[in-house]
């Protein structure tokens, strides 16, 4: 039984602040590893300027090796990968890396024996020092596979992580979408907080992020982030969230000091008031949902106001 | 032609820029497609009258239990542990969420008949029109794990080239973004003039060097004041391309589904200038 909570800040949607809200939820959370399980473009590196970086490699899937001195050019490859990976250039046949999804059919079913798997590094994963916590971040070769399975690898070292400096809480920053790595993600987690703003796109997106949820059977809150750019659009995800009887954590104004802040490589929540003031509001939230008990004390020093 | 709009970080605006690219090239005989099958929008910004849609389905393997002799020869083949035979039980179990639908279970079965495939439905394809325009979208289903299928699905068979293509992406660096690039005749890069922005259109543009395909740079949310995406330009060799200015009232009526040249029609010359600029590269 871990005695620590995982909590994910999702949103379907990109762009919508799930990094910005991570990051000033670290700030006054106290005792949290925080991780990035953005892997394919992360961000929060950005934010919390690591330091003591610790970087290791990530080997995940192989994909196929055709040995051309063995190869007879008899097409078998081809005609059986379902996956269009094997290529015939200048008569030499060759898989495409890109598309190879590593099922190995082709290495069983070679007559000549001329096709080995290889195994390929897609990315890094590190564990680092932060000024807000211990920090776990990765980062996906771009256009490499598998990008699930770093996100889980995130996820076990934040864990680990959380085990051994015997801390309350495991802070995910998610990836934009419903595939893979979302799923990667939230899959066991105990909270999961869903950031949307009042467009027909985040509204769109959020119906799905939701269904996902309900999928996993995860918990979940809303926080509406720049919830006056459009009130009817905000009044419609409040009555989204009463039907489906999701609490909303949250409403965040839009504000130019986010903005630039931002810009600045700077963390918001200590300058912008309106968002300390939501991210204290999510934090009760997030007290009550999974201790369900009174608000620990908020960190020392952070959250400058 | 081809033309993938692509971004690395997500809401920097892909779905604006690919609807206005569409709407002013509706003369052109162009066709949007959206392939952001996790979450597709453009349909919101250009209403399409939806004539079909279609299951999109893969082939995953269904075990007679009264054929197979539970040798096991299929669950070892499967790499991604999509399989697990039981012998003592003689009991067979399929994971369909991590079947990537290769065909090796069925390859490898010595049992007559015992791995059949049968079609399993991941998401929709739906096509229509928006006046003038054609309209592609790819729908990825609810808690299935990957949309590369039902990209390639798309850029296999619904693409040809005869027509000039705008094509919204994904977010990301990973697979469904290579998928849909890999076909691509230019990139369109839009971001956002900030730290996150620049971090990501770096990752984006590492992936469209090494495919080797040609790109510019729409900086969108643009205050006027920051350098740091011209810089990048410079020092990356791929310019800027076009500029959206940073507006409230953009924001607006984007929330409300209504695309960016319909809302600033000032917009429209210049999008129209630009997709000529792309095209008559080619």
């Amino acid at each position: 039984m871990k005695n620590f909570k995982e909590i994910v800040v999702i949103s379907g949607k990109g762009g919508t602040g799930k990094t910005t809200l991570t990051a000033s939820l670290a700030d006054i959370m106290p005792g949290t590893i925080i991780a990035d399980a953005d892997v394919d473009a992360a961000n929060l590196h950005i934010l919390l300027e690591p330091e003591n970086i610790r970087g290791n490699p990530f080997t995940g899937k192989s994909t196929a090796e055709i040995n051309s001195d063995l190869c007879t050019g008899c097409n078998l490859c081809r005609e059986l990968c379902r996956f269009r990976a094997v290529e015939v250039t200048g008569g030499r046949y060759h898989v495409d890396g890109y598309s190879c999804e590593g099922c190995g059919l082709c290495k069983i079913a070679c007559p000549a024996g001329a096709i080995q798997m290889k195994e390929q590094v897609v990315g890094k994963w590190f564990t680092a020092d932060t000024e807000l916590g211990d920090f776990v971040y990765a980062r996906l070769i771009p256009g490499a596979e598998n990008s699930g399975s770093l996100v889980t690898m995130v996820r076990f070292q934040a864990k680990l992580a959380a085990v051994k400096k015997n801390v309350k809480t495991v802070l995910i920053d998610g990836p934009p979408g419903i595939g893979c790595p979302v799923t990667a993600s939230i899959s066991g987690v105990d909270l999961a907080i869903i950031v949307t703003e009042p467009t027909y796109s985040g509204i769109s997106d959020l119906r799905r992020v939701f269904d996902l949820t309900g999928h996993f059977n995860v918990k979940s809150g809303i926080v509406i982030n720049r919830f006056d750019i459009n009130p009817g659009n905000t009044k419609k995800v409040e009555d989204f969230a009463r039907e489906k009887g999701i609490p909303v954590f949250a409403k965040i104004p839009h504000s130019r000091c986010i903005m630039e802040e931002i810009s600045r490589s700077r963390l918001p929540s200590r300058k912008c008031k309106h968002l300390a003031r939501a991210v204290e509001e999510i934090y009760r939230h997030i007290q009550t949902n999974l201790w369900h008990k009174e608000p620990m004390n908020l960190k020392k020093g952070g959250s400058k106001k | 032609m081809y033309i993938a709009v692509a971004s690395g970080k997500g809401g920097t605006g892909k779905t604006l820029v690919s609807t206005s690219l569409a709407l002013c090239a509706a003369d052109l005989e162009c066709t949007y497609v959206d392939l952001d099958v996790e979450e597709p929008n453009g349909s919101i910004f250009l209403a399409p009258e939806i004539r079909e849609e279609i299951p999109f389905t893969l082939r995953v393997p269904e075990i007679d239990e009264s054929r197979c002799t539970f040798c096991e020869a299929c669950a070892n083949a499967c790499t991604f542990n999509a399989l697990a035979i039981l012998p003592p039980a003689k009991k067979t179990m399929f994971f369909p969420d991590l079947c990537h639908s290769c065909g090796v279970c069925t390859y490898v079965c010595p049992a007559a008949g015992a791995v059949r495939e049968v079609p399993r439905e991941i998401g929709k394809i739906r096509t229509g029109s928006s006046g003038d325009i054609g309209f592609i979208e790819g729908r990825l289903n609810v808690g299935q794990l990957s949309g590369v299928p039902l990209i390639k699905g798309i850029t296999n068979d619904y693409i040809d080239k005869q027509r000039l293509y705008i094509v919204d992406s994904s977010p990301g660096t990973s697979c469904p973004v290579v998928e849909t690039l890999k076909k691509s005749d230019y990139v369109v890069l839009v971001t956002e003039p900030n730290p996150f922005g620049l971090n990501d259109l770096k990752l984006t543009v590492e992936l469209v060097k090494e495919l080797g395909k040609d790109a510019g740079i729409v900086v969108n949310k643009d205050n006027g004041r920051s350098t740091v995406m011209d810089e990048y330009s410079r020092e990356a060799g791929i310019p800027v391309i076009l500029r959206i200015p940073y507006s409230i009232d953009i924001q607006k009526s984007y929330s409300n589904g209504v695309p960016l040249v319909e809302s600033m029609p000032g917009m429209m010359g210049k999008f129209k200038t630009l997709l000529g600029n792309i095209t008559g590269e080619k």
